[in-house]
Parts: C-alpha cells; structure tokens; sequence
C-alpha cells in the first residue's frame, strides 16, 4: 500500500464495502466455492496419481530394506553362535585331551618312579641279603675261631696245671659246654 | 480511530481490508459468477507449492532420505498415522483424501503467512464448502456402510431408556452442529489472527516512536499465527478422521 494508487484503490474498495467482513460478501462464494473445487481437485488428482505412490513407495523400500538387513543380521548372529558353539566344543575336547594325555603321562610317570622304586627296593634287598650272608659267614669264622682259641687257650691251661693228663676230647666238650653256656655255639 | 485518522494521511487501516477479494479475470455466466480472482489464484499457489515442495522432496528419493525427503515422508506418514489410530484399518482407504484436505488447508494457511499474499482459508465460503464436503462424504460413508442402522448413532443404546428420545434430540443436533463448528473453527482463526496483526501494525504508525511495543508484539502475534496455522491444518484433519470414525464404526 505503498504508492498512491494501491492507497486510492483501497480507499475505494473500503467505500463500497464499507469497512465490512469481505468474508459475509456471499457474492463472492460461488466463484471462491468453485476454483477452491478446482484447486483441491488438482491437488488430490497429483496427491494420489504421483506424489502419494513415490512416497509409499519410498516407505516400503525402507522397510524392506531394514527388515533384509535385521534378517542378515539375524543370520550373521546364528551363525557367530554356532561358530562360537563349535569354538567352545573345540576347547572342552582339546581340554579333555589334555587332561587324558595329562593323566595318562602322570600314570606313565607313577608307573616308572613304581618300577624304578621295586627294581631299587630289590636290589637292597638283594644287598641286604648279601650282607646279612656275609655278617653270617664272619660271624660263623668268628666264632669258629673263638672256640679254638678256647680250645687251644684251655689245652695250654690244663697243660700247665696238670702236664701230660690232657685229654683232647675231654677238654673239647668242655669247653663247646661252656661257650654254649655263654650263648657261642661252634 | 480508523475513521478519525482517515483524513490525514495513511493511517487508516482496515484490518478486513487484506481479506479483500478481487477480481482478476471477471467469468460472469450471468446465473452465476465465476470469477478469477485473488483466492483462486493462491489457492492455486498453495497446491503449486506444496506439489512442489513433495515433488522435489521426493525426486532423488532415496533409502537414506536427504533433509527435504524425511520432511515429506514426515508429513505423510503423520497423516497415515492420525487416519490409521483414529479410524483403525478401514480408514486408510480414506487417507488420501484426508491428506490432499491436511496439505490444501496447510498449504493455504501458511501461504497466508507470507506478506502481502492472501489467505484463502480464511474465507468462510472455503471453509464451509471444505466442511460441509467432509459432513455430506462423512454421512454418505456412513449409510454405505451401515444402511439405515446408522441412524442408531444417534439413540445411545447404553443410556436409561427414558433418556434416550432427549439424549437423541441432542446427538441430532450436535451432529448437525459439526459442519459449523468445523468451518468456523479454521475461518476464525485464520482471519482473527491475520486482523490482529493488521490492528497492531495501525497502531505502529500511530504510536510513532513508541511503535516498537506493537512490534514487538506482532514479532510474537506473527510467530503464534504460525504455530496456529499448523495446529489448525492439523485440528481440521483430526477432526475429519473423527466424524469418519464416527461413519466407519459407530462410535
């Protein structure tokens, strides 16, 4: 409403309607009606016919393509869990085979220390009886040599005391009599 | 004021003046007048735009959308779920009636929004000729749908006995009302607002330096008038989904 004419139009156009509601002008409904009919008519001939079918379709695409994507993804996570359940399957056995192989080389291990322990058990055995065999043969040669140290020891003794009337069996049973007596045998 | 001021000057604003409508290319077919005038012209504008705007939004569609094509898709998949909850299933083979409606009223309200343009949508031709559409396809729809039993939307079968020829009278009445609360609803607001600001801005130049208290109030009153125009585009389409309840369901 800047230049003069705009200003003197409005003047003009508020004269005739005076300063009304142009709204309750129902002179102007029917054509208001039937251009608004036209507009609207337009609008949903290029709404349903072009826009509406791109935009569902758009839509559809989406949902598509998400519901693909959730499906591969379902696919991928099934697979990662079995492959997590083979890895997990993969590790119990390796882990039993470990304990058997564990197991068996402890048993392996037992039975050797086993068998080293009797083979050593035997031989002192074997060495302790040698021993003994020996111990027994010393003493044996001990005691033989006991009794004739006390046979000779007696005889020169009795020789001494009373020469010439030794008797050598005499004397030998007396002196086995008494060495067994001390608890010496010959 | 308007009439005191109207001697000296410019000041004399007529906050119905914007609301003018003017004849462009006069059609008269003597019975009638069919006129060209300024409200169609931009309510031809209002559907240019908004086929435009979905048009290009919609062009390099794409699965990731760009900003104007989740816009697009916003607005219609708002629409498709306001039919869908209100209406359930059976209103979706409504819904593109109900969007072209959503978008023409939108469209016009927020082309009125830009200075010096016209808002076609306040007009009470248009909002009457819009609601009385959806109360005659409304109604229609509902005997298709129901035959004569859908008369039984007016006696409330639920109600004491005695009540219900009162209670009928009143649904009667309210059903009827529909169609005038419906157009009023949007042409009111649409030319209240509008008014409202063409009021503050005479009083600007009255005001002189103290002017800027208007402005600033139009600054908030223009900011409102877009928020209504949206709200209102949207109460138009929410109600339309509501009487089509209404004819699809029977409460």
């Amino acid at each position: 409403m800047a230049s003069s004419e705009t200003v003197g139009e409005y003047a003009a156009d508020t004269a005739k309607s005076g300063g009304g509601m142009p709204q309750l002008d129902f002179d102007t409904w029917a054509s208001q009606i039937f251009w608004a009919a036209i507009a609207l008519f337009l609008l949903y001939q290029i709404l349903s016919k072009k826009i509406m079918p791109r935009i569902a379709g758009a839509l559809e695409d989406r949902h598509h393509a998400i519901a693909d994507d959730l499906d591969s993804a379902a696919t991928l996570k099934a697979k990662a869990e079995d492959a997590q359940k083979t890895y997990q399957q993969a590790l119990a056995d390796a882990k039993a085979r470990a304990n058997e192989i564990a197991d068996k080389t402890r048993a392996d291990i037992q039975a050797q220390i086993d068998e080293a322990n009797a083979k050593a058990e035997a031989e002192i055995a074997a060495r302790i009886a040698e021993g003994e065999q020996r111990i027994g043969a010393i003493r044996a040669e001990a005691s033989r040599n006991a009794k004739q140290i006390a046979g000779e020891t007696a005889q020169a003794i009795v020789e001494k005391l009373a020469p010439g009337s030794s008797d050598a069996g005499t004397l030998s049973a007396a002196v086995d009599r008494a060495l067994a007596a001390r608890g010496i045998s010959g | 004021m308007a009439a005191e001021k109207s001697t000296d000057g410019g000041f004399n604003i007529d906050p119905m003046y914007q609301f003018k409508i003017k004849e462009w290319i006069p059609i008269d077919l003597g019975f009638i007048d069919l006129s060209f005038t300024n409200s169609a012209f931009f309510a031809f504008l209002a559907v240019g735009l908004v086929c435009l705007f979905l048009w290009t939004a919609m062009s390099g569609s794409s699965l990731v959308p760009t900003r104007m094509q989740s816009m697009a898709e916003g607005i219609y998949e708002f629409v498709r779920n306001m039919v869908r909850d209100s209406c359930g299933e059976a209103g979706l083979k409504y819904f593109p009636y109900i969007f072209t409606l959503f978008l023409f009223i939108l469209g016009c309200n927020l082309l009125g929004m830009v200075p010096y343009s016209f808002t076609v949508t306040s007009h009470f031709a248009i909002t009457v000729f819009l609601a009385l559409s959806v109360f005659v396809s409304v109604t229609v729809i509902g005997f298709m749908r129901h035959g004569v039993g859908f008369l039984g939307l007016f006696w409330p079968m639920d109600a004491p006995a005695a009540m219900r020829p009162v209670l009928a009278i009143i649904e009667v009445i309210s059903y009827f009302v529909r169609p005038v609360s419906h157009s009023i609803r949007l042409g009111a607001n649409m030319m209240a607002g509008h008014a409202v600001l063409k009021v503050f801005g005479g009083f600007v130049a009255a005001l002189g330096v103290f002017g800027v208290i208007p402005i600033a109030a139009i600054v908030g009153v223009t900011a409102l008038e877009f928020l209504v125009a949206v709200i209102q585009a949207y109460v138009f389409a929410i109600l339309t989904c509501v009487y089509l309840h209404d004819a699809l369901h029977m409460h």
